[in-house]
């Protein structure tokens, strides 16, 4: 595991040192501000749900950026053919990866930890929602992210990177909201593939085992899929 | 430690429908450097690639310091020092940070690392960029980052492709003087397609063309093999054409190619390769009189390098 932390420390050293943890970081902040406080002062709830309910579409969209560059980058420059001839094998390589974009998710949530805080300030917060709430939004994070570093090891093209990750974790979003229109018989399925039900229940402070083993069922399966991307270029 | 640090046999590698490496076989020895020679694309990057289980092979088998390297490629790589072709390095490191970076994906314990990055700091002169952004240094410098990087973990086997492409004259003689040093304890592999490189450097040279493996012997055995020569000729032939000449030359019963040169003003300068060991200089002599022109110069040059590298890299594309 050390070549991974040791990949995963250059990673986010790369983040913080270019414009695009920042550049992420304000295009978050912003948005999940607005309509944070949009429902505090305007519906005068104490509480975080808006901020949690806009999550599972937000991250969609937050994370490919965050992810698009952790391979693709390498295999454009060339360098990936120096990190992956040293001695370490390739699955370090992608959790190392994996790892420095989740570091950099969780300090853009952990900044969002300022709203609970606010909410306490003005009435008294409801805790379970809110740690299952956090909880919930760094699992489907992670999520999300082992798909942007399995599209990000698809190709040399970080815009390609981005829209893939992307209409990945958006068709996975989508299939709650199709729900009301599918078939009877095809709505479990649905119901259980889509990010949003389980970051649902999640959310309310009802931390389910079947929930957690979702997420980390799609953190797995991409991140291995991402390792057989790169060992790809060894087949024969 | 066995003897033979690299064994490749009947390696073939097929990139869709083109064979990059077809059939190579060859092993290289401790203490040997390798000089691997060919035109671009003739599948010296990729044989080097498929060295540093960077890509596995189609065909055949390579063996690195006793491993195999599609079914141990991580212990291969830990006996490896990999230069890849243009250096790719992280442009946002600081020297020091690249090479601390290196050090600690090699597994190096940090007290040995640190004195690891001083002594190949020093001898790859990189002091004095210690602190500088890898994307802000030279062409030069870059490339010396890059082979301190390969060096680092004192591999046994050091892989460099193109070490001096790039470089300026003095760099080259230093670069080359340190793979020298190098050379004298550990196993090196260069690739190139500078002459005189290889010459300078090389203790054994593989020769490879469209992929096969075309010659592989000591620079003084490969030219050896050449029995051909070549000749130099500076004629003034008042009034006629250096083309003209030139014609006149080629048509030479014995002469396989006549090239002109740059010669001396109003005279022309030629080279010429001979097809077989015949001296031809008694011929040239006779051509230049029959022709009234004046012989400025005639000189026999042995075989180089350069026509042994030639005949065998072109030969072999006219082949297939």
């Amino acid at each position: 595991m050390n070549a991974a932390l040791t990949i995963a420390k250059r990673e986010i050293r790369t983040y913080f040192n270019s414009p695009i943890a920042y550049i992420v970081l304000t295009v978050f902040l912003l948005l999940a501000g607005y309509l944070f406080f949009g429902s505090l002062f305007i519906e005068r709830q104490a509480e975080l749900r808006s901020y949690f309910n806009l999550m599972p579409l937000l991250l969609a969209f937050i994370v490919p950026a965050i992810a698009m560059r952790l391979i693709a980058e390498e295999k454009g420059s060339g360098s990936l053919e120096m990190l992956i001839t040293m001695p370490v094998p390739d699955w370090q390589v992608i959790v190392g990866k994996f790892l420095a974009g989740m570091a950099l998710l969780a300090v853009l949530v952990g900044l969002t930890l300022f709203y609970g805080v606010t909410v306490m300030a003005v009435g008294p917060l409801d805790k379970g929602p809110a740690i299952g709430g956090y909880l919930g939004v760094l699992l489907m994070g992670g999520a999300y992210m082992a798909i942007g570093v399995m599209a990000s090891a698809f190709t040399r093209n970080q815009i390609v990177a981005f829209i893939i990750a992307f209409a990945i974790s958006f068709a996975l979003y989508l299939f709650y909201r199709l729900l009301p229109f599918a078939p009877e018989s095809l709505r479990p399925v649905l119901s259980y593939l889509s990010v949003e039900s389980h970051f649902d229940a999640i959310s309310k402070g009802v931390i389910d085992s079947r929930d957690i083993v979702y997420y980390l069922s799609v953190m797995t399966v991409s991140l291995v899929i991402a390792t057989l991307s790169l060992e790809s270029r060894k087949w024969k | 430690m066995p003897e033979l640090m690299i064994q490749v046999e009947n390696l073939t590698k097929v990139y869709g429908s083109t064979r990059a490496v077809d059939d190579v076989t060859f092993n290289v020895r401790k203490g040997e450097v390798l000089g691997f020679l060919g035109p671009n694309g003739a599948g010296k990057s990729t044989t080097m690639k498929v060295l540093t289980c960077y890509l596995a092979p189609t065909g055949g088998r390579a063996q690195v310091a006793g491993f195999d390297v599609f079914d141990n490629s991580l212990e291969v790589r830990k006996h490896l020092g990999y230069l890849p072709e243009d250096t790719p390095l992280y442009k946002d490191m600081t020297v020091l940070e690249y090479l601390q970076f290196a050090a600690a994906m090699r597994g190096m314990a940090s007290d040995r690392s640190e004195k690891r990055i001083k002594e190949i700091g020093g001898r790859c002169g990189l002091h004095e960029v210690a602190g500088k952004l890898v994307g802000e240094l030279s062409r030069g410098y870059r490339q010396r980052v890059g082979l301190a990087q390969a060096m680092l973990d004192d591999p046994d086997i050091l892989i460099l492709d193109e070490p001096t492409s790039g470089l300026d004259p003095n760099q080259i003689v230093e670069i080359r003087q340190l793979i020298k040093e190098v050379g004298k304890e550990k196993t090196v592999i260069l690739s190139t397609h500078i002459l005189p490189e290889v010459q300078a450097t090389c203790s054994r040279i593989l020769i490879i063309s469209s992929g096969k493996l075309v010659a592989d012997g000591t620079p003084d055995e490969l030219r050896a093999r050449e029995k051909a020569s070549r000749y130099r000729l500076v004629v003034e032939a008042n009034g006629t054409t250096a083309e003209a000449v030139k014609a006149r030359l080629a048509s030479i019963k014995g002469v396989s190619r006549c090239d002109t040169v740059l010669g001396e003003e109003r005279a022309h300068a030629f080279s010429l390769d001979a097809a077989g060991d015949e001296d031809l200089r008694k011929i040239l002599f006779r051509a230049a009189v029959d022709n009234k022109w004046t012989l400025l110069e005639l000189q026999r040059e042995a075989a180089s390098l350069e026509t042994v590298f030639r005949n065998l890299t072109t030969g072999e594309e006219s082949k297939s």
